[in-house]
């Protein structure tokens, strides 16, 4: 017997969208449904930022002890060759995935939002029939707010399947594989591979473009790319993957075919929104490019039916999500509230790591902004040197309107400079001004003394360089 | 060496005075015989002057804008020979001062002056101390501020930054302080009296060399009106813009909210706000764009969120926050001058002295467009012809029985003169502005000649060269919009005419003719009367007859 509830709000995603949002509805006393198909954490928890996170820890710790065989030169020194059991780094891996989906499962639980788990599909813009374990159940809702997410992209003529693996699968390879070829050179291609590399495997990067990371300028970029090839990952740029035929990527280059053996195939060439699968073309929503369409209010076309996070548009980012998650919930509850940031930063946690928020000098430029810039480097900074993070051509870079000195962007490639991001994000946000940076002490020994001299650099008056 | 200065000659018959409109030469510049020297334009034209002479000009007389009194000099040139003036070097900064306000008739230039007068001394404007203190801008759009208290008086002697006066505008009191230390040799206005920004309120003996230090104004002026101008000049030094006072240190708060207090932010760039400040203006309902930010880099901060709460907070409340479309701030500001000026004056004159009566009456020009097509057809070698060579025909034909129509009323004489020939003024649109160029004896073109005449007239005026009598002496002016003709207008008669005729855009309309609807191309006539010379009755026959000719174009070309 097919059964019926009603609510006052219903999100449709259980990820860093819709269970923030879940959470938000609770503590404002709206009484919320939230159906999750998977576990609830989404991508990111479960299948993204988290786990590999946790991978690329392992494996620059394996990295770092298998650099210490023979001596290396901090005076660690190993007899024997580190050893690598991957079946329970991923099992260690899912501990912590584990721990974090059992702590949203219970804030949810804590603002009494009834979680459904289990498939969702809109037969219209405010119904939604859920395939449970317990058979079908109908939910009726006042508001409704999707929060679906994004799916990796796959290549039309390479999909995925066997050996051809997206970043989901690679985060749970039972095994390493011997020779790793991936995809895309953007941040999750780099990411993973690094980490591949770390552990040992053969790494051969392919990218369209003759260029890495193409969302980040070359200044930040130069220093991934130095160590990549100092590791030993081989970049094909400006390289086009024809097609995956026995266990080989057949690739053209400057109008060459080479063939490369991979006993895994990553396909990192993005992620597309999730906009399949769960009636969505029932709704009657407006459409912007693949995404859909909402206002600063993150209302949809359809009164009453609110959209966040991957869904509605770039950057697909937890943070963003989040943010918007609040936004909605708050204009549901009657308050009014706009999506409008100054900036929304991106973390690359490649080798080494690159944060950057605002904008850069050249993007500056394109917009007709008279700025400046400065760069302080870590090679001159105590707390990077003690920990073997200043070479490597790590900086921090920040950037200011001329006229009025405010602080427009601040961006920074180095070890653990994924770290820099609050200030970075704060600076801008509060509508900081150089002045601003330079008068606040920055604590030594730490990575954000860099931001004080990079700021006093643009000052005119620098003082460890 | 010697003097010549150039007097405003006689530019046109009556015209006491002429408009400077633009200046070919500046002060300094070496000037050949003939050269083009100024612009003048007068209720009738614009007239460029050249020089009669070669040489230097030393002075130039009168802004654009400025209204030259004819036989006022408007130059000064030095010149080989004797000149016309008696010979002084430079010319006293005095006579300068009083040009550039704007004098409408400045004094003649004092001669024989001495040099020690040059260099802008007050000795030069007949002051007594060495030092004059002018009452400096207060704010904006201020003209005027009354003497509110003196903290000084004759004799004293003040330091710099002293309190020398309080003066009041309509925004706020404020405490005028001593840019120079001296002694107080003469103060000018009593308490209550109302002191010009720019006019002279202290005159000091600072014991310096005479034209030393010159004279000040807005120097030491430590007022809340300021602060605005202090922020948007607010260079992005540190300590500057940490100086820049949140609460400002005087006691008479300025009204916020006000011009005074507009935020100084470029249009369509985002305010500058922490979102904990963005947060509360949304709970408020308040645009932030409305907000002016006295942080650094015109940051708003909560005080500033206050401050505009307190000075009556969001236009509207319910209109604010969920509109789509942005507020448009500020206002243009335009000096009406030249031709705007002339027109201005023209319409108010009109407007002001004729008692204007309007009649409108609706035309059947179904038969004229008829005659117009098939003689536009079979005449291709001929221009196109328009409606208006058809009512102006109709005119002419009409107007020897309306002889109190083609007229031109001087009524401060109180003589009607009646015209016999027929001088249409046509009201044409120019990039300038409106003109009224004139067809000339009308009575004597057929429509092919009147085409012609009228295609003429707005091409002088278009171009802007056209002569005094193109663009004078009309008896009765035509106003037609074309195609934007609309439905009905009250034209403005062109005074000293006294009726002036529009038509309206002809429009198919279903008509009742003979109990039938049927299509017809109709027009409306409307058309102004000046009700003191033009009685109604009289004014609605002519009317009556124009139309009865119009409906029946045959009727045009039978005499």
């Amino acid at each position: 017997m097919p059964q019926t509830i009603t609510t006052r709000l219903l999100i449709l995603g259980g990820g860093p969208g819709g269970y923030v949002a879940g959470i938000r509805a609770g503590q404002l006393g709206i009484e919320t449904v939230l159906v999750e198909g998977d576990r609830v954490g989404g991508t990111c928890l479960i299948r993204g930022c988290i786990p590999s996170k946790a991978l690329i820890h392992v494996a620059s710790k394996f990295d770092g002890m298998a650099h210490a065989v023979g001596g290396a030169a901090d005076g660690i020194g190993l007899s024997a060759t580190p050893t690598l059991d991957m079946a329970r780094t991923v099992a260690w891996k899912e501990t912590v995935v584990d721990k974090l989906n059992g702590g949203v499962a219970a804030l949810l639980k804590r603002q009494k939002v009834r979680v459904v788990n289990g498939w969702g599909k809109f037969t219209d813009a405010k119904t939604c029939v859920v395939e449970t374990a317990d058979g079908e159940l109908t939910i009726k809702a006042e508001t409704v707010l999707l929060a679906a997410g994004s799916v990796p992209a796959a290549l039309p003529h390479i999909p995925f399947g066997g050996d051809v693996i997206s970043s989901t699968e690679a985060l749970s390879l039972p095994e390493l594989p011997k020779r790793l070829v991936v995809i895309g050179a953007g941040y999750i291609g780099l990411e993973l591979g690094s980490a591949f590399r770390k552990f040992g495997c053969e790494v051969t990067v392919v990218e369209a473009l003759d260029r890495i990371l193409p969302l980040y300028d070359d200044a930040l970029t130069k220093p991934v790319k130095a160590w990549l090839e100092k590791a030993g990952v081989t970049l094909h740029l400006g390289a086009k993957a024809m097609a995956f035929e026995n266990g080989e990527l057949v690739v053209e280059k400057n109008g060459e075919t080479l063939r490369l053996p991979a006993d895994k195939l990553l396909v990192t060439v993005g992620r597309r929104p999730r906009t399949q699968g769960w009636g969505l073309e029932a709704m009657g929503l407006d459409m912007t490019g693949p995404f859909v369409k909402v206002n600063a209010r993150m209302e949809t076309a359809m009164r009453g039916v609110y959209a966040i996070g991957d869904l509605v548009g770039e950057p697909m980012l937890e943070h963003k999500a989040a943010a918007q998650a609040h936004v909605a919930v708050e204009n549901i509850a009657g308050q009014t509230r706009a999506f409008a940031p100054n900036a929304i930063a991106a973390v690359c946690f490649t080798e080494p790591e690159i944060v950057s928020c605002g904008l850069s000098p050249a993007e500056a430029e394109a917009l007709g902004i008279e700025a400046i810039s400065a760069v302080f480097p870590f090679a001159a900074n105590g707390r990077a040197l003690s920990m073997e993070a200043g070479d490597g051509g790590g900086f921090t870079r920040v950037v200011a309107r001329k006229s009025d000195h405010r602080v427009i962007g601040l961006q920074a490639v180095g070890h653990h400079v994924s770290e820099l991001a609050g200030e970075f994000c704060m600076s801008v946000e509060m509508g900081a001004v150089l002045e601003d940076l330079a008068g606040t002490i920055h604590v030594h020994p730490t990575l954000s003394e860099t931001v004080h001299e990079a700021a006093l650099r643009a000052l005119g008056h620098p003082i460890h360089i | 060496m010697g003097r010549f200065v150039f007097k405003l000659p006689d530019v046109g018959e009556g015209t006491a005075e002429a408009e400077i409109v633009a200046w070919h030469v500046k002060v300094g510049d070496l000037i050949a015989e003939d050269a083009p020297l100024v612009d003048v334009m007068t209720d009738k034209a614009t007239v460029e002057m050249t020089s009669p002479v070669a040489g230097r000009v030393i002075e130039t007389r009168g802004a654009p804008g400025d209204l030259a009194p004819v036989g006022g000099p408007i130059a000064v040139f030095e010149v080989e020979g004797a000149g016309n003036a008696a010979a002084v070097a430079p010319p006293p900064q005095s006579l300068r001062d009083s040009s550039s306000k704007g004098g409408a008739a400045p004094a003649p230039p004092p001669q024989g002056e001495e040099a020690r007068s040059a260099g802008g001394g007050p000795a030069a404007a007949g002051l007594k101390g060495d030092y004059a203190f002018r009452l400096p801008d207060v704010g904006e759009g201020t003209a005027e501020a009354e003497i509110v208290a003196w903290h000084v008086r004759v004799g004293d002697t003040v330091a710099e930054d002293a309190p020398l006066v309080d003066v009041m505008t309509d925004k706020a009191t404020v405490e005028m302080t001593s840019p120079v230390a001296g002694t107080i040799v003469a103060i000018h206005g009593d308490v209550g009296a109302m002191a010009a920004v720019g006019g002279v309120l202290v005159e000091f003996s600072t014991g310096l060399p005479s034209p030393a230090r010159g004279e000040g104004a807005g120097m030491g002026v430590n007022t809340p009106p300021l602060q605005q101008e202090a922020q948007e000049a607010a260079p992005p030094s540190p300590t500057l813009a940490a100086v820049a006072p949140v609460h400002p240190p005087s006691p008479p708060l300025p009204p916020r909210g006000g011009e005074a207090m507009r935020p100084s932010r470029a249009e369509g760039e985002r305010p500058l706000a922490s979102p904990a400040v963005r947060r509360r203006a949304e709970d408020l309902g308040v645009k932030l764009s409305y907000v002016a930010g006295t942080g650094p880099a015109g940051r708003i901060t909560h005080e500033d969120l206050d401050a505009f709460l307190a000075s009556g907070g969001p236009p509207a409340p319910t209109a604010a926050p969920t509109s789509a479309y942005a507020p448009r701030e500020g206002v243009d500001s335009v000096k009406v001058i030249g031709m705007r000026r002339a027109i201005a004056r023209q319409m108010q004159e009109a407007k002001r002295r004729i008692p204007h009566f309007a009649y409108i009456e609706e035309v059947d020009m179904t038969e004229v467009e008829r005659l117009r097509a098939h003689l536009n057809a079979t005449h291709k070698d001929r221009p196109k012809l328009t409606v208006l060579p058809f009512i102006m025909r109709a005119l002419v034909k009409v107007l020897p029985d309306y002889p109190q129509i083609n007229a031109r009323f001087d009524d401060e004489a109180g003589i009607v003169h009646r015209s016999r020939p027929v001088h249409f003024g046509i009201a044409t649109q120019t990039p300038q502005g409106l003109m009224v160029p004139v067809v000339r004896h009308a009575e004597a073109l057929d429509l092919w000649g009147s085409a012609a005449a009228v295609t003429r007239a707005a091409d002088v005026a278009r171009s802007g060269k056209g002569s005094k009598d193109e663009l004078s002496g009309s008896t009765l002016t035509i106003t037609s919009l074309g195609p934007l003709g609309g439905i009905a207008t009250t034209p403005v008669i062109n005074h000293p005419e006294v009726a002036i005729i529009g038509p309206n855009k002809i429009v198919d309309r279903p008509v009742v003719q003979n109990g039938q609807v049927v299509v017809r191309k109709m027009m409306n006539l409307s058309s102004s009367f000046d009700h003191r010379v033009v009685d109604g009755f009289d004014a609605a026959e002519f009317i009556q007859r124009i139309k009865a000719l119009l409906e029946n174009p045959a009727a045009l070309f039978i005499d």
